[in-house]
């Protein structure tokens, strides 16, 4: 499907979507709280079929935290990105998990490095940190003068 | 981490296979419940080689971080390179001399066939044959020389440069890659007879690790991992970059979801490899081998993402950028990631020992992962 | 029962008694005997962490073949390897991994540090929260190795220089690297 058919589909199945002008794939803005409904159905409906999640993560906006889903479909080849942003005190979202099973590790990865939790996760737990790590490191406010010898 | 082998309610095993065990994949930990010898869970404990490369490349300028990823997945460290040249170019949006993509092509193909022979060796090591291993590494060998002569490094060799390739090729480099392909065009049968049609390997593979289409696209699995299930998830095919448009190669696939398929993906890749090669090898165009660039990269404002085939898999780079001297904030995509996260999928209800087997085609490079 | 608990009523040893870190044995020419047959036949741990450890396999393998100077038994259990090569970086989660395995070796154990991560911390010295600084933080080094990897020849001659260190049996005046290609041009 080409970007203009994509963005019109994606503002059909939910008016409150913006997107963003220019970049090489197509940037779509969510609330947190629909966001699972939002890629449900983008990974149900048979001429979107978005079946590959080929990359989950976070950015630390200062004053907000983004969360950033690259989604594709191996039948019609076409790509969207689905961005939500998270408050910074809670940051809290759905989990993907159960729709696309990559999801499941991708998820811990973010909790244990930028603090967001994922409602209804099957197994939330630090993954690449060791157990006792305290803070959360990717986060832009970071300090740890112990370990990180400044360039 | 486990300090003592448990026994938990239901009468079930619980042990520790890693960090630093005899498979040559690195420092990977998996706890493992078993009844009797049939796996019941596999739980991978990840972190023991986490160098926190996304926060130190905050940090990095855009010529420097590009050499921090050869470490990542060393051994296509070439094309991990490529991958982060191809991003920053992107954000420049500056043209790419022909020689130069010509002269990346051919390293990103020579690369993977070091990495599918290294990984040949230590696969037929992990199921018990000890030969194979010095037979991998004496044509890594040939192949390690070609690169010393250009790149200057062995291993992880620094090359690509944002605009083309650091230095120009060495008067060298064809002859000796044509001797080389030469030779290992005779080498590649012996392997056929000496691992894959060998009677007591192919019961080890076949009918073992299986996973369907459906859920190897689901579990994010990409590269042979996911062509031996029927996926056509080739980048070089679907997103050509670089000049891969331009020469004829089939993708291979196979369709029987196992091991063993998973083993053929790879050989045929390698004969795929050796093709590109000689269709590239003698038409190098003259031209620059690098576009002229400032010497201070300042990205503009924006997000770029890449993606390229590695011997692993889809590699990704996204790069968040404000404008400043260094990324704001940078991903890797790592196939390792998600190809390890089927791994408990693939091995439940098999024995101990195909666990090593499935490990062994999975070709995870521990590093990578954990990024 | 240590070596200084000297009995009154024994009488004085014949020899001279050098407290070890091996526990102790009587010394005379033996001891001479006794570095010379170490040294020799060093069975190194598998244990590589990330890049490196493929120059470690390469130096293992037939070009740079290791095994000429006896270390041709890679074991993969500490308890049966004298000298572990920490190929590769250390991390915050790793550390505790690696001094138990340096706790299991029986004594006399040595430690080579090969590469940049091993010796410093290498490339990933700045701005990093979780890679420790150098395996020496961790566990006593014999030998540092320097390159980013290393190429097999310098694995081999960290190899060599262990030898030489061990037969000198901890008199640094004692010791010699020979270079064999020297020996060949004469």
């Amino acid at each position: 499907m080409e970007r203009e058919a994509l963005q019109a589909r994606i503002s059909a199945i939910n008016a409150a979507v913006t997107f963003e002008e220019g970049g090489e794939m197509l940037n779509a803005f969510v609330e947190p709280a629909e966001c699972r409904d939002l890629l449900q159905t983008l990974h149900n409906m048979d001429d979107l079929a978005f079946d590959y999640m080929f990359c989950l993560t976070c950015v630390d906006w200062k004053t907000h935290l983004t969360m950033v889903y690259h989604l594709e479909s191996t039948k019609h080849r076409h790509i969207v990105v689905i961005k939500s942003k998270l408050d910074r005190e809670n940051p809290e979202i759905d989990t993907m998990s159960d729709i696309w099973r990559t999801a499941e590790l991708l998820e811990r990865e973010v909790y244990e490095l930028f603090g967001v939790r994922f409602i209804n996760h099957p197994d939330l737990r630090k993954l690449l940190l060791s157990d006792e790590w305290e803070g959360w490191p990717l986060r832009k406010d970071y300090e740890d003068p112990i370990n990180m010898i400044k360039l | 981490m486990l300090e003592e082998v448990a026994v938990n309610d239901t009468g079930d095993l619980i042990i520790n296979v890693g960090p630093q065990h005899p498979s040559t994949h690195g420092v990977l930990h998996l706890i493992i419940t078993l009844n009797g010898e049939t796996i019941k869970n596999i739980d991978p404990n990840l972190g023991y080689i986490h160098r926190s490369i996304e926060k130190m490349c905050e940090s990095l300028s855009y010529r420097q971080f590009i050499y921090v990823t050869s470490r990542m997945d060393y051994l296509s460290s070439h094309i991990n390179n490529h991958a982060c040249a191809l991003t920053v170019e992107k954000g420049l949006q500056i043209e790419i001399p022909e020689r130069a993509q010509y002269i990346r092509v051919i390293m990103d193909e020579l690369t993977r066939l070091a990495s599918h022979q290294l990984w040949w060796g230590a696969a037929a090591m992990d199921v018990g044959a000890l030969t194979p291993f010095f037979h991998a590494f004496r044509e890594r060998e040939m192949i390690n020389e070609i690169m010393e002569e250009t790149c200057g490094a062995r291993l992880t060799m620094n090359y690509n440069v944002p605009g083309g390739v650091m230095a120009d090729i060495h008067p060298d480099f064809q002859r000796k890659t044509k001797e080389f392909l030469k030779f290992f065009k005779t080498k590649l049968p012996e392997y056929d007879e000496m691992v894959t049609g060998n009677i007591i390997f192919q019961n080890r593979m076949k009918n073992i690790g299986l996973i369907t289409k459906e859920d190897a696209i689901s579990y994010g699995c990409s590269g042979p991992t996911a062509r031996a299930s029927g996926v056509s998830c080739d980048i070089r095919k679907i997103h050509p970059y670089s000049i891969y448009d331009k020469v004829n190669f089939t993708e291979s696939i196979q369709t029987s979801c196992d091991s063993y398929g998973r083993y053929l993906v790879r050989m045929e890749e390698m004969r795929q490899s050796i093709s590109i090669i000689e269709q590239l090898i003698d038409n190098i165009p003259e031209g620059d081998f690098q576009a002229k660039t400032k010497a201070v990269i300042k990205l503009p404002k924006g997000e770029f993402y890449s993606r390229v085939e590695t011997a692993r898999g889809e590699l990704g780079v996204y790069i968040v950028s404000e404008g400043g001297l260094t990324p704001y904030r940078i991903k890797f995509r790592s196939p390792g990631f998600s190809n390890l996260s089927a791994l408990n999928h693939m091995a439940r209800g098999q024995k101990i020992g195909d666990m090593v087997a499935i490990m062994a085609t999975l070709d995870l490079v521990i590093p990578d992962i954990d990024r | 029962m240590d070596v200084n608990n000297k009995n009154p009523n024994q009488e004085p040893f014949p020899g001279d008694v050098h407290p070890t870190a091996s526990g102790g044995i009587v010394v005379t020419k033996l001891d001479d005997v006794i570095n010379w047959a170490r040294s020799n036949s060093l069975w190194p741990l598998v244990f590589g962490t990330s890049c490196c450890a493929i120059e470690m396999m390469s130096a293992a393998s037939a070009k740079y073949d290791w095994s000429r100077f006896g270390f041709e038994v890679a074991r993969a259990t500490p308890r049966q390897a004298d000298v572990i090569i920490i190929a590769g970086t250390i991390v915050n989660k790793m550390a505790p991994v690696l001094k138990r395995l340096y706790d299991q070796m029986p004594d006399p154990k040595y430690v080579i540090a090969m590469g940049a991560c091993a010796t410093s911390g290498g490339p990933f010295f700045y701005n990093t929260y979780s890679v420790v600084k150098g395996a020496d933080h961790i566990i006593p080094v014999d030998v540092y190795v320097a390159g980013c990897p290393p190429r097999p020849e310098a694995l081999m001659h960290a190899l060599i220089s262990l030898q030489a260190k061990i037969k000198a049996g901890g008199r640094p005046e004692k010791m010699v690297i020979e270079h064999f290609y020297d020996k060949a041009t004469k």
